[in-house]
């Protein structure tokens, strides 16, 4: 072995050949994001918007300026006008993500867990997830009344189809071999889904509250364009119908930053939970 | 307390994977199950811990099991088995949860138990933060914690490297030298089988049938120098020229499937 390595250095020595290096092909594929890349974009995409605004390059009835849409979440606060409209929002929205989770968890578990449950929840699932829950609104006020309650229900309901998929799947992909670990150790049933399914399935399920907590956006909004005087889905209704296009967007924004406390409260929840990942 | 197979048979549908096994694992005693791909080996081990039900025939248990036993059949699996999201010492103390046992009496068997297997520094550490031989030291550590009388090994060491093997084989050989503990060992290895076992179980091609049972005519202790390993190495050679052909031939089947 020894003699062969000489005698390979001795083969490059003498060989009056040019060397050239391997080229490296390994590079990308591997996406970082930066720390403070997508503010700095945000940043960028806002200063350009309002310098094209100032300058009048863009019509500021079609378009307000970021300033403008300041002005007006800064006047709507000031009025009292945003918490009155913001307060209704985040009511139906908890409430009815509320009711709507209790209620896909228990039923998801039901379904990952249970024969029984399994055969007749998936077909009602699968049956009944397509439907746009907003198309039953009219039919729920006429149950209900015109009140909360339809509203409230229309994001459960959204809620619910979600989350019951979700904490299934997560249940399914739980490692059948952890399960069979418990049970050669005599382990009951409840401790099984208490300490294997549930820390099992966590991961599936914290990411589909990330889901059904749009699906509570965007049911909220929705049902406040339908039938409510107070909530941002109103706020933005009545702006557009007066054209007040600063407004229209001051409420836009509300729900964008609804959305990210939502996303950054979901990656905490994450962070505690699963850090084991 | 004997672990007795008694006239074992299963299928998977039409698939039959095991034929009338019947043996017996006294006391203390270690039983390698070797045999070809697809005999069974696994499948049968899951019949004798209770984890499958086989379509005839019944495993069964004969005499009182150790007073201090918590789960007296007690699996070693190939792939661990750990909770990802529970630490060392908590994977340990798993099976002990549900007990009647009091949190000192727990930790008292947790501490043993991670003694034992060398992990008392790793004890806040997670799954994924050991490597492979750790690993199943934590899953042995957790079979111990249960004071089990007969350990049911699955291909224990199939997924590690070989100097890990070897080390864990050293451990295997040191737990089970006062003979208080008997254990099943089923493996494609024959020299793990011809260093651990009293007796070794050879199968036959699926569908499973014992073929012969080998004793192996020396103490494990003894196994370690080199005469006794000329000697366990003719006794490999002798066990393959049993399952040489039909391992061929299940290769084959394997590859054709």
């Amino acid at each position: 072995m020894l003699d062969r390595a000489v005698a390979d250095t001795t083969a490059k020595n003498t060989k009056n050949e040019p060397t050239r290096r391997v080229h490296f092909r390994g590079a990308g594929f591997v996406p970082a994001s930066s720390r403070y890349g997508g503010w700095i974009g945000l940043g960028l995409v806002i200063a350009i918007w309002q310098a094209a605004g100032s300058a009048g390059l863009v019509n500021a009835l079609f378009l307000p300026t970021p300033s403008a849409i300041v002005r007006a979440i800064y006047q709507l606060a000031v009025s009292g006008a945003l918490w009155q409209h913001v307060s209704a929002s985040l009511l139906r929205i908890c409430v009815g993500w509320l009711l709507g989770t209790a209620a896909g968890v228990a039923v998801g578990f039901a379904i990952g867990l249970s024969r029984l449950a399994r055969s007749v929840g998936i077909t009602f699932i699968s049956a009944l997830f397509p439907i746009p829950k907003i198309a039953l609104l009219p039919l729920l006020i006429l149950w209900l009344g015109i009140g909360e309650e339809p509203k409230i229900a229309t994001i459960a309901l959204g809620v619910f189809f979600s989350t019951a998929i979700s904490v299934y799947s997560g249940v399914d992909a739980v490692p059948r071999n952890l399960i069979r670990m418990a049970q050669s150790f005599n382990v009951p049933f409840a401790t099984i889904v208490r300490k294997v399914i549930w820390p099992g399935a966590l991961p599936a399920i914290l990411a589909g509250f990330r889901i059904t907590a749009s699906v509570a956006l965007l049911l909220v909004v929705s049902a406040e364009m339908i039938g409510a005087q107070y909530g941002i889905g109103a706020f933005v209704l009545q702006a557009g119908n007066l054209m007040q296009t600063d407004q229209l967007l001051a409420g836009v924004v509300i729900l964008s930053v609804f959305g990210l406390a939502v996303g950054k409260v979901i990656g905490w929840l994450e962070m505690r939970l699963l850090h084991w990942r | 307390m004997d672990l007795i197979a008694s006239h074992i048979t299963h299928r998977f549908g039409d698939l039959a994977v095991l034929d009338d096994v019947s043996f017996t694992v006294g006391a203390g005693e270690v039983v390698a199950i070797v045999g070809p791909s697809g005999c069974g080996k696994s499948t049968l081990l899951q019949i004798l811990g209770g984890l499958l039900q086989p379509s005839s025939g019944a495993p069964e248990l004969r005499g009182a099991p150790p007073a201090d036993s918590l789960n007296p059949l007690t699996f070693v699996f190939q792939d661990f088995a750990l909770l990802p999201w529970a630490t060392v010492e908590e994977n340990v103390e798993f099976p002990l949860l549900h007990t009647q046992l009091s949190a000192a009496q727990r930790r008292a068997l947790v501490e043993d138990a991670l003694r034992r297997t060398g992990l008392t520094d790793f004890r806040q550490t997670y799954p994924k933060q050991l490597s492979g031989g750790m690993r199943q030291r934590v899953g042995i550590s957790r079979a111990l914690a249960v004071r089990p009388a007969i350990l049911l090994m699955d291909e224990p060491l199939s997924a590690l490297d070989s100097q890990t093997r070897e080390l864990l084989m050293e451990d295997f050989i040191r737990l089970l030298a006062d003979g208080g503990m008997g254990a099943v060992y089923v493996t494609h290895n024959l020299e793990e089988a011809a260093r651990l076992a009293d007796r070794i179980v050879v199968l036959s091609r699926r569908p499973g049938r014992i073929r012969e049972v080998v004793t192996v005519p020396m103490a494990r202790a003894a196994r370690g120098d080199a005469a006794a390993r000329e000697k366990l190495l003719a006794l490999q050679n002798q066990i393959w020229s049993l399952i040489r052909n039909e391992a061929i031939d299940a290769e084959r089947e394997v590859q054709h499937a």
